[in-house]
Protein backbone atom coordinates (compact mmCIF):
# COMPACT_ATOMS: atom_id res chain seq x y z
CA UNK A 1 0.00 0.00 0.00
CA UNK A 2 2.19 2.62 -1.26
CA UNK A 3 0.53 5.40 -2.03
CA UNK A 4 -3.00 5.63 -0.49
CA UNK A 5 -3.82 9.13 1.25
CA UNK A 6 -6.79 8.23 3.66
CA UNK A 7 -7.78 11.78 4.92
CA UNK A 8 -10.49 12.38 7.72
CA UNK A 9 -11.30 15.70 6.88
CA UNK A 10 -12.27 16.78 3.58
CA UNK A 11 -9.48 18.00 1.54
CA UNK A 12 -10.33 21.65 -0.06
CA UNK A 13 -10.13 22.26 -3.87
CA UNK A 14 -10.40 25.84 -4.15
CA UNK A 15 -10.91 28.99 -1.99
CA UNK A 16 -13.73 31.10 -2.67
CA UNK A 17 -13.17 34.56 -1.18
CA UNK A 18 -11.27 32.96 1.26
CA UNK A 19 -13.50 30.25 2.06
CA UNK A 20 -12.40 26.64 1.39
CA UNK A 21 -14.61 24.71 -0.86
CA UNK A 22 -13.95 21.04 0.04
CA UNK A 23 -14.41 17.54 -2.36
CA UNK A 24 -17.39 16.75 -0.33
CA UNK A 25 -18.87 20.26 -0.54
CA UNK A 26 -18.49 20.01 -4.40
CA UNK A 27 -20.62 16.27 -4.43
CA UNK A 28 -22.87 17.55 -2.08
CA UNK A 29 -23.97 20.71 -4.63
CA UNK A 30 -24.34 18.10 -7.77
CA UNK A 31 -26.60 15.68 -5.59
CA UNK A 32 -28.92 19.01 -4.79
CA UNK A 33 -28.55 19.95 -8.65
CA UNK A 34 -29.58 15.95 -9.10
CA UNK A 35 -32.04 16.11 -6.55
CA UNK A 36 -33.77 19.82 -7.85
CA UNK A 37 -33.53 19.15 -11.54
CA UNK A 38 -35.56 15.29 -11.16
CA UNK A 39 -37.99 17.02 -9.05
CA UNK A 40 -38.63 19.90 -11.55
CA UNK A 41 -38.93 17.33 -14.35
CA UNK A 42 -41.09 15.07 -12.89
CA UNK A 43 -43.13 18.05 -11.31
CA UNK A 44 -43.67 19.88 -13.99
CA UNK A 45 -46.61 18.54 -16.11
CA UNK A 46 -48.32 16.25 -13.45
CA UNK A 47 -51.41 14.26 -15.11
CA UNK A 48 -53.90 12.56 -13.71
CA UNK A 49 -52.97 9.23 -15.73
CA UNK A 50 -49.21 9.06 -14.17
CA UNK A 51 -46.71 8.45 -16.80
CA UNK A 52 -43.81 6.28 -15.97
CA UNK A 53 -41.28 9.10 -13.72
CA UNK A 54 -44.57 10.08 -12.43
CA UNK A 55 -45.67 6.85 -11.52
CA UNK A 56 -42.34 5.82 -9.72
CA UNK A 57 -42.18 8.87 -7.79
CA UNK A 58 -46.06 8.53 -6.71
CA UNK A 59 -44.66 4.61 -5.75
CA UNK A 60 -41.74 6.14 -3.52
CA UNK A 61 -43.90 9.07 -2.09
CA UNK A 62 -46.93 6.51 -1.26
CA UNK A 63 -44.60 4.24 0.45
CA UNK A 64 -42.94 6.46 2.40
CA UNK A 65 -46.24 8.36 3.56
CA UNK A 66 -47.57 4.98 5.00
CA UNK A 67 -44.31 3.73 6.81
CA UNK A 68 -44.87 7.68 8.52
CA UNK A 69 -48.28 6.90 9.37
CA UNK A 70 -47.04 3.85 11.14
CA UNK A 71 -44.88 5.86 13.82
CA UNK A 72 -46.76 9.05 14.24
CA UNK A 73 -50.33 7.37 13.45
CA UNK A 74 -52.06 11.12 12.30
CA UNK A 75 -52.23 11.53 8.85
CA UNK A 76 -52.30 15.72 9.28
CA UNK A 77 -48.95 15.24 11.69
CA UNK A 78 -47.67 12.95 8.81
CA UNK A 79 -48.59 15.66 6.01
CA UNK A 80 -46.78 18.40 8.27
CA UNK A 81 -43.87 16.22 8.51
CA UNK A 82 -43.59 14.59 5.70
CA UNK A 83 -41.46 17.54 3.58
CA UNK A 84 -38.18 17.68 6.14
CA UNK A 85 -38.16 13.95 7.01
CA UNK A 86 -38.41 12.55 3.33
CA UNK A 87 -35.97 15.60 2.22
CA UNK A 88 -33.57 14.54 4.47
CA UNK A 89 -33.99 10.59 3.35
CA UNK A 90 -33.63 11.65 -0.39
CA UNK A 91 -30.32 14.18 0.09
CA UNK A 92 -28.68 11.66 2.46
CA UNK A 93 -29.65 8.66 0.26
CA UNK A 94 -28.30 10.85 -2.78
CA UNK A 95 -25.03 11.67 -1.15
CA UNK A 96 -24.37 8.46 -0.10
CA UNK A 97 -24.65 6.29 -3.38
CA UNK A 98 -23.04 8.88 -5.61
CA UNK A 99 -20.65 8.30 -3.56
CA UNK A 100 -19.73 5.08 -4.99
CA UNK A 101 -20.06 5.96 -8.32
CA UNK A 102 -16.32 5.93 -10.34
CA UNK A 103 -14.41 8.57 -10.32
CA UNK A 104 -15.20 9.74 -6.54
CA UNK A 105 -11.92 9.09 -4.81
CA UNK A 106 -10.22 8.27 -7.87
CA UNK A 107 -9.75 11.39 -9.68
CA UNK A 108 -8.18 13.94 -8.34
CA UNK A 109 -4.59 15.59 -8.18
CA UNK A 110 -1.42 15.27 -6.18
CA UNK A 111 -1.03 18.01 -3.59
CA UNK A 112 2.03 19.15 -1.08
CA UNK A 113 0.24 19.41 1.54
CA UNK A 114 2.80 19.94 5.04
CA UNK A 115 5.57 18.75 3.08
CA UNK A 116 4.04 15.45 2.16
CA UNK A 117 2.75 14.33 -1.33
CA UNK A 118 -0.56 13.52 -0.93
CA UNK A 119 -3.93 12.48 -3.37
CA UNK A 120 -6.61 15.04 -2.99
CA UNK A 121 -9.36 13.83 -4.92
CA UNK A 122 -12.15 16.08 -6.41
CA UNK A 123 -14.96 14.62 -5.90
CA UNK A 124 -15.72 12.65 -2.09
CA UNK A 125 -19.10 11.40 -1.05
CA UNK A 126 -21.19 14.27 0.47
CA UNK A 127 -21.97 12.70 3.51
CA UNK A 128 -18.15 11.32 4.41
CA UNK A 129 -17.34 15.09 5.70
CA UNK A 130 -18.12 15.86 9.15
CA UNK A 131 -19.02 19.41 8.43
CA UNK A 132 -22.31 17.86 6.53
CA UNK A 133 -23.60 14.97 8.82
CA UNK A 134 -23.48 17.91 11.84
CA UNK A 135 -25.21 20.25 10.08
CA UNK A 136 -28.04 17.53 8.73
CA UNK A 137 -28.21 16.68 12.41
CA UNK A 138 -28.15 19.90 14.01
CA UNK A 139 -30.58 20.97 11.36
CA UNK A 140 -33.20 17.89 12.31
CA UNK A 141 -32.74 18.63 15.69
CA UNK A 142 -33.57 22.35 16.20
CA UNK A 143 -36.46 20.87 13.96
CA UNK A 144 -37.49 18.87 16.48
CA UNK A 145 -37.62 22.12 18.83
CA UNK A 146 -39.58 24.26 16.54
CA UNK A 147 -42.31 21.06 15.82
CA UNK A 148 -42.47 20.88 19.64
CA UNK A 149 -43.52 24.49 20.16
CA UNK A 150 -45.53 24.53 17.15
CA UNK A 151 -47.71 21.60 18.64
CA UNK A 152 -47.75 22.18 22.35
CA UNK A 153 -46.95 25.68 22.61
CA UNK A 154 -43.70 27.04 24.43
CA UNK A 155 -44.36 26.59 28.15
CA UNK A 156 -45.21 23.11 27.89
CA UNK A 157 -42.45 22.44 25.60
CA UNK A 158 -40.08 24.36 27.72
CA UNK A 159 -41.85 22.70 31.04
CA UNK A 160 -39.88 18.94 29.50
CA UNK A 161 -36.83 20.29 29.60
CA UNK A 162 -37.17 22.96 32.80
CA UNK A 163 -39.22 21.18 35.62
CA UNK A 164 -40.11 22.88 38.52
CA UNK A 165 -41.21 19.74 40.25
CA UNK A 166 -37.90 18.71 42.22
CA UNK A 167 -38.05 15.24 40.98
CA UNK A 168 -38.72 15.94 37.57
CA UNK A 169 -36.14 18.44 37.51
CA UNK A 170 -33.05 16.29 36.97
CA UNK A 171 -34.66 14.20 34.24
CA UNK A 172 -35.47 17.39 32.23
CA UNK A 173 -32.09 18.52 32.64
CA UNK A 174 -30.67 15.11 31.47
CA UNK A 175 -33.38 15.23 28.74
CA UNK A 176 -31.89 18.78 27.86
CA UNK A 177 -28.41 17.34 27.61
CA UNK A 178 -29.52 14.48 25.36
CA UNK A 179 -30.57 16.96 22.62
CA UNK A 180 -27.44 17.88 22.03
CA UNK A 181 -25.58 14.13 22.30
CA UNK A 182 -28.50 13.72 19.54
CA UNK A 183 -26.72 15.95 17.46
CA UNK A 184 -23.55 13.96 18.01
CA UNK A 185 -24.75 11.05 17.34
CA UNK A 186 -26.53 11.42 14.49
CA UNK A 187 -23.41 12.88 12.90
CA UNK A 188 -21.34 9.91 13.63
CA UNK A 189 -23.34 7.36 12.94
CA UNK A 190 -23.59 8.52 9.70
CA UNK A 191 -20.16 9.99 9.18
CA UNK A 192 -18.73 6.99 10.71
CA UNK A 193 -20.66 4.60 8.64
CA UNK A 194 -20.10 6.38 5.48
CA UNK A 195 -16.72 7.41 5.73
CA UNK A 196 -15.14 3.59 7.05
CA UNK A 197 -17.16 2.84 3.72
CA UNK A 198 -15.29 4.66 2.05
CA UNK A 199 -11.82 3.50 3.58
CA UNK A 200 -12.75 0.22 3.39
CA UNK A 201 -13.53 -0.12 -0.64
CA UNK A 202 -10.15 2.12 -0.74
CA UNK A 203 -8.28 -0.69 1.07
CA UNK A 204 -10.08 -3.72 -0.96
CA UNK A 205 -9.85 -1.94 -4.31
CA UNK A 206 -5.71 -1.45 -3.54
CA UNK A 207 -5.28 -5.06 -2.09
CA UNK A 208 -7.77 -7.11 -4.71
CA UNK A 209 -8.92 -4.78 -7.63
CA UNK A 210 -10.45 -7.68 -9.72
CA UNK A 211 -14.02 -8.73 -8.38
CA UNK A 212 -12.96 -8.55 -5.22
CA UNK A 213 -14.24 -5.08 -4.29
CA UNK A 214 -18.17 -6.29 -5.82
CA UNK A 215 -19.34 -7.71 -2.42
CA UNK A 216 -18.04 -4.57 -0.41
CA UNK A 217 -19.75 -2.18 -3.13
CA UNK A 218 -23.05 -4.18 -2.73
CA UNK A 219 -22.64 -3.62 1.10
CA UNK A 220 -21.92 -0.08 0.72
CA UNK A 221 -25.20 0.49 -1.37
CA UNK A 222 -27.26 -1.33 1.89
CA UNK A 223 -25.34 0.48 4.33
CA UNK A 224 -25.97 3.72 2.45
CA UNK A 225 -29.63 3.26 2.16
CA UNK A 226 -30.22 1.84 5.54
CA UNK A 227 -28.47 4.66 7.23
CA UNK A 228 -30.54 7.22 5.35
CA UNK A 229 -33.22 5.68 6.63
CA UNK A 230 -32.50 5.28 9.52
CA UNK A 231 -31.92 8.92 9.78
CA UNK A 232 -34.76 9.84 8.65
CA UNK A 233 -36.97 7.52 10.77
CA UNK A 234 -35.11 8.52 13.71
CA UNK A 235 -35.69 12.37 13.60
CA UNK A 236 -39.32 11.42 12.53
CA UNK A 237 -39.43 9.58 15.71
CA UNK A 238 -37.93 13.13 17.31
CA UNK A 239 -40.41 15.15 16.03
CA UNK A 240 -43.32 12.81 17.06
CA UNK A 241 -42.33 13.17 20.81
CA UNK A 242 -41.62 16.60 20.66
CA UNK A 243 -44.68 17.09 19.41
CA UNK A 244 -46.87 14.65 21.99
CA UNK A 245 -47.87 16.47 25.56
CA UNK A 246 -46.16 15.00 28.42
CA UNK A 247 -48.80 12.53 29.77
CA UNK A 248 -49.16 12.11 33.81
CA UNK B 1 7.76 0.43 23.38
CA UNK B 2 7.69 3.37 20.48
CA UNK B 3 5.20 5.70 19.57
CA UNK B 4 4.24 3.88 16.54
CA UNK B 5 3.37 0.67 18.13
CA UNK B 6 1.52 2.32 20.29
CA UNK B 7 -0.66 3.87 17.70
CA UNK B 8 -0.73 0.72 15.95
CA UNK B 9 -1.82 -1.14 19.46
CA UNK B 10 -4.07 1.56 20.03
CA UNK B 11 -6.06 1.73 17.11
CA UNK B 12 -6.22 -2.10 17.09
CA UNK B 13 -7.92 -2.47 20.65
CA UNK B 14 -10.50 0.71 20.18
CA UNK B 15 -11.94 -1.37 16.82
CA UNK B 16 -11.59 -4.65 18.53
CA UNK B 17 -12.80 -3.97 22.24
CA UNK B 18 -15.61 -1.66 20.87
CA UNK B 19 -17.18 -3.67 18.69
CA UNK B 20 -17.74 -6.16 21.29
CA UNK B 21 -20.99 -4.72 23.09
CA UNK B 22 -22.68 -3.87 20.19
CA UNK B 23 -22.07 -6.87 18.47
CA UNK B 24 -23.52 -8.64 21.08
CA UNK B 25 -26.62 -6.01 21.55
CA UNK B 26 -27.58 -6.54 18.12
CA UNK B 27 -27.25 -10.24 18.52
CA UNK B 28 -29.57 -10.11 21.31
CA UNK B 29 -31.93 -7.20 19.58
CA UNK B 30 -32.12 -9.71 16.52
CA UNK B 31 -32.45 -12.88 19.13
CA UNK B 32 -35.59 -11.05 20.81
CA UNK B 33 -36.77 -10.25 17.04
CA UNK B 34 -36.95 -13.16 16.10
CA UNK B 35 -38.59 -14.97 19.01
CA UNK B 36 -41.39 -12.39 18.70
CA UNK B 37 -42.06 -13.03 14.79
CA UNK B 38 -42.18 -16.84 15.67
CA UNK B 39 -44.61 -16.15 18.04
CA UNK B 40 -46.61 -14.28 15.89
CA UNK B 41 -45.97 -14.29 12.27
CA UNK B 42 -48.42 -12.04 11.28
CA UNK B 43 -46.50 -9.07 13.34
CA UNK B 44 -43.59 -9.28 11.44
CA UNK B 45 -44.04 -6.09 9.47
CA UNK B 46 -44.44 -4.32 13.12
CA UNK B 47 -41.98 -5.80 14.34
CA UNK B 48 -39.54 -4.86 11.90
CA UNK B 49 -39.08 -0.95 11.89
CA UNK B 50 -38.33 -0.49 15.35
CA UNK B 51 -35.93 -3.65 15.42
CA UNK B 52 -34.10 -1.69 12.79
CA UNK B 53 -34.10 1.79 14.63
CA UNK B 54 -32.82 -0.02 17.34
CA UNK B 55 -29.91 -1.51 15.37
CA UNK B 56 -29.03 1.59 14.60
CA UNK B 57 -28.71 3.16 18.20
CA UNK B 58 -26.54 -0.26 18.56
CA UNK B 59 -24.15 0.34 15.74
CA UNK B 60 -23.57 3.90 16.53
CA UNK B 61 -21.63 2.77 19.17
CA UNK B 62 -19.59 0.33 17.40
CA UNK B 63 -19.22 3.74 15.06
CA UNK B 64 -18.12 5.40 17.28
CA UNK B 65 -15.32 3.27 18.35
CA UNK B 66 -14.44 2.48 14.56
CA UNK B 67 -13.97 6.63 14.09
CA UNK B 68 -12.00 6.73 17.26
CA UNK B 69 -10.01 3.83 16.14
CA UNK B 70 -9.23 6.02 12.20
CA UNK B 71 -8.34 9.30 14.04
CA UNK B 72 -5.81 7.37 15.94
CA UNK B 73 -4.32 5.85 12.96
CA UNK B 74 -4.57 8.47 10.54
CA UNK B 75 -4.77 12.00 12.39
Amino acid sequence: MSHITISLAAEPIFHLAGFPVTNSMLAMILAAILLVFTARTIGRHLTLVPGKMQNVAEMVIEFLLDLMNTVTGDRNQTKKFFPIVVTIFLFILTMNWMGLLPGFGSIGMNEVIHGEKVFVPFLRAGTADLNMTVAIAMISVITAQVFGIMYIGVKKHLRKYFNPNPTMTFVGLIEFLSEFTKIISFSFRLFGNVFAGEVLLLIISSLVPLIAPVPFFLLEIFVGFIQAFVFALLSLVFFKIAATAEEH
Amino acid sequence: MSEEAAKMFAAALAIAIGGLGPGLGIGILAAKAMEAIGRNPEAAGKVQVPMLLAMAFAEAIAIYALVVALIIKFV
